[in-house]
């Protein structure tokens, strides 16, 4: 139940076969996907890197430039606000998504009524397409909200959140979260399951508040879970992008303009080999958080 | 959460003095006493999951006339299902529907299939060099995400005329496989050896084997596989606007975006557009739950 990613070495299955010849049929299951594979995520990997070193703008002539483009990233206030966008963004949004789903594991998983229904519920947004929920919202921010606001008479909130540069993110992390906080809640609710009742009562008995239990006992039981869900979200939340559209279009101005929209966006705009050093530099990244990950998640593995 | 835990503290200390009487909550001894305050605010907390919903159905089924006030939590009276009538025809509903459905069949089945096949003959073979490295290999494709790869893939898909819903089936199954090899072979590591040496005793070749015994065997896996590979083909926006080139032949996520100026303020008929291209998925969901939760869970466990 809680292994992660266990890279087994096969030592009983090395002694026992190391004679025999491979069937061919193993390689029929195997070349086929090894081979589109390949050509489908290796070969436009190479392209890419290849051409991060070029002037091409994706079609025609083309001349190497070596590091031109790569040196030219480090100065572009455009990128550099993209890298400080995502990453910002990623960050509130991890802290409001694991938050969020813990505190609603703790109580799916307490003695309450209607639990089945109420998980039901609380997974539908795992089901709902990124792009559809956010024009839902963006009705929502740029109509009923500021509607409410005028109503009410609180004038901060008559004017719509995603026309506001400064705010415009906000409503970004809470359309994400509503989508991502399904899948970690399933992953805590798990954790919580795992985590025996008489410790509870071992610490009732010595008089250990609710709270104190939660900290003290719960919190540090679902470690574990709790490193998985920061950094699959994390993961997720780097390549924001269908969200994005649906709410803001990464605007106003370039205000939420993630690294993959800035990406994508290259290949109309003329930037394709700028855009292709960018998206290694993205690529960097991605490795090492996933390094992060393996590390972290295996650390836990020795640990439990 | 932890506020609302508090009243019912005085009770437990209360409880302790006298242990033999009625266990205490949650999950220890007997489960008797319900926790209503927790009841409560997790039912005001569905709120923000079932008020986005009941906006989208509402606005959905309102008249033109109706939804022009922009007033999004207000009844329709009368209810019209104009907004449906006029999505339909506009964003091509039914073409939209095959492309989505096609897609994510395509990728559900093909990952299913390509993953099961790899991982077994990786799991069998783990003593020889090229099916060893070629496991590290697939699982490298979890350290790229799409975006990186996104320009060169659109390029190469055009030119080799993929650049269709068949070219996203191709992508989307290869950027699953990482994942779902990972499951697979984790798996079929703890399936015994004398289960398929049985089997071979009794004259089945590897291929039956693999059908009559190892993928049934695989059910559960095949399971979470599946269900991860249906919401990510199903919902996805980025892979398939990118890729396929022709707009009559994109999926439902994209005609939302396609169509947005021509909803323009028609927002029964956006909202009716949106409706139709969730509730598939929901209703998929609401019959099968059990299974999505559970293989979700496992899928993000292991991987």
């Amino acid at each position: 139940m809680s292994t992660t990613t266990t890279i087994v070495t096969g030592g009983k299955a090395t002694a026992r076969r190391s004679s025999r010849r491979v069937e061919p049929i193993y390689y029929l299951f195997l070349l086929p996907t090894l081979v589109l594979f390949t050509l489908a995520i290796t070969v436009p990997g190479i392209i890419g890197i290849f051409f991060s070193f070029t002037d091409s703008i994706g079609l025609g002539e083309w001349n190497f430039t070596g590091l031109t483009n790569y040196i030219a990233i480090f100065s572009d206030p455009a990128i550099l606000q993209s890298y400080l966008f995502t990453f910002g963004f990623s960050v509130a949004t991890v802290i409001v998504v694991n938050i969020a789903a813990f505190l609603l594991a703790v109580g799916l998983t307490a003695q309450i009524r209607f639990k089945k229904a109420l998980r039901t519920v609380f997974v539908i947004p795992m089901v709902i397409s990124g792009i559809i929920i956010a024009y839902v919202f963006n009705f929502l921010f740029s109509n009923s909200v500021p509607q409410a606001g005028a109503s009410l008479g609180i004038p901060w909130l008559e004017t719509s959140l995603l026309a506001n540069p400064d705010l415009a993110w906000v409503a970004i992390v809470i359309v994400t979260a509503w989508q991502a906080i399904p899948g970690t809640l399933l992953i805590y609710i798990a954790g919580l399951l795992s985590v025996p009742g008489d410790v509870y009562e071992a610490a009732g008995l010595d008089g250990a508040s609710k709270t104190q239990q939660l900290l003290r006992i719960t919190l540090p039981l679902v470690a574990g879970y709790v490193v998985i869900n920061i950094i699959l979200g994390f993961k997720g939340f780097l390549n924001a992008y269908d969200i994005i559209v649906g709410l803001t279009g990464g605007g106003p101005g370039t205000a939420t303009r993630s690294v993959a929209m800035s990406i994508i966006l290259g290949f109309n705009g003329g930037d394709y080999a700028y855009q292709m050093a960018n998206a290694a530099l993205f690529f960097i990244v991605a490795v090492v958080i996933s390094l992060l990950q393996l590390s972290l998640t295996r650390g836990r593995n020795t640990l439990s | 959460m932890t506020a609302l835990n508090q009243p019912a503290l005085a009770f437990e200390q209360a409880e302790l003095a006298v242990p033999s009487r009625r266990g205490a909550r949650v999950r220890r001894v007997g489960a008797e006493r319900i926790n209503w305050s927790a009841t409560t605010i997790l039912v005001l907390c569905t709120l923000t999951v079932l008020l986005p919903l009941y906006v989208t159905i509402s606005m959905a089924l309102k008249s033109g006339t109706q939804v022009v006030d922009g007033n999004a939590f207000s009844f329709p009276s009368p209810i019209s299902f104009d907004g449906f009538v006029q999505a339909w025809t506009l964003t091509k509903f039914p073409v939209g529907l095959a492309v989505s459905l096609f897609v994510t069949a395509g990728t559900v089945v093909a990952t299913i299939v390509l993953a099961a096949f790899a991982s077994y003959a990786i799991a069998r073979n783990w003593d020889r060099k090229l099916f060893r490295y070629s496991f590290f290999y697939l699982l490298a494709a979890m350290f790229i995400p799409f975006p990186v790869v996104a320009l060169p893939q659109i390029q190469l898909t055009g030119r080799v005329g993929l650049d269709n819903p068949v070219g996203v089936i191709i992508l989307a199954t290869m950027f699953q496989l990482s994942f779902s090899v990972l499951l697979f072979t984790a798996f079929l590591r703890s399936i015994p050896l004398e289960l398929e040496e049985s089997a071979r005793i009794d004259g089945a070749t590897t291929w039956q084997t693999f059908w009559r015994l190892i993928f049934p065997l695989l059910a559960p896996m095949s399971a979470t596989v599946g269900i991860f590979a249906f919401l990510y083909a199903w919902n996805d926006f980025m892979m398939p606007s990118l890729i396929i080139s022709d707009p009559a032949l994109q999926t439902l996520p994209v005609r939302q975006n396609l169509f947005q100026t021509q909803f323009s303020n028609n927002y029964n008929v956006a909202f009716a557009s949106y409706l139709m291209a969730m509730a598939p998925a929901i209703v998929a969901y609401l019959f099968t739950q059990r299974w999505v939760m559970a293989g979700v869970t496992q899928g993000a466990v292991k991987g």
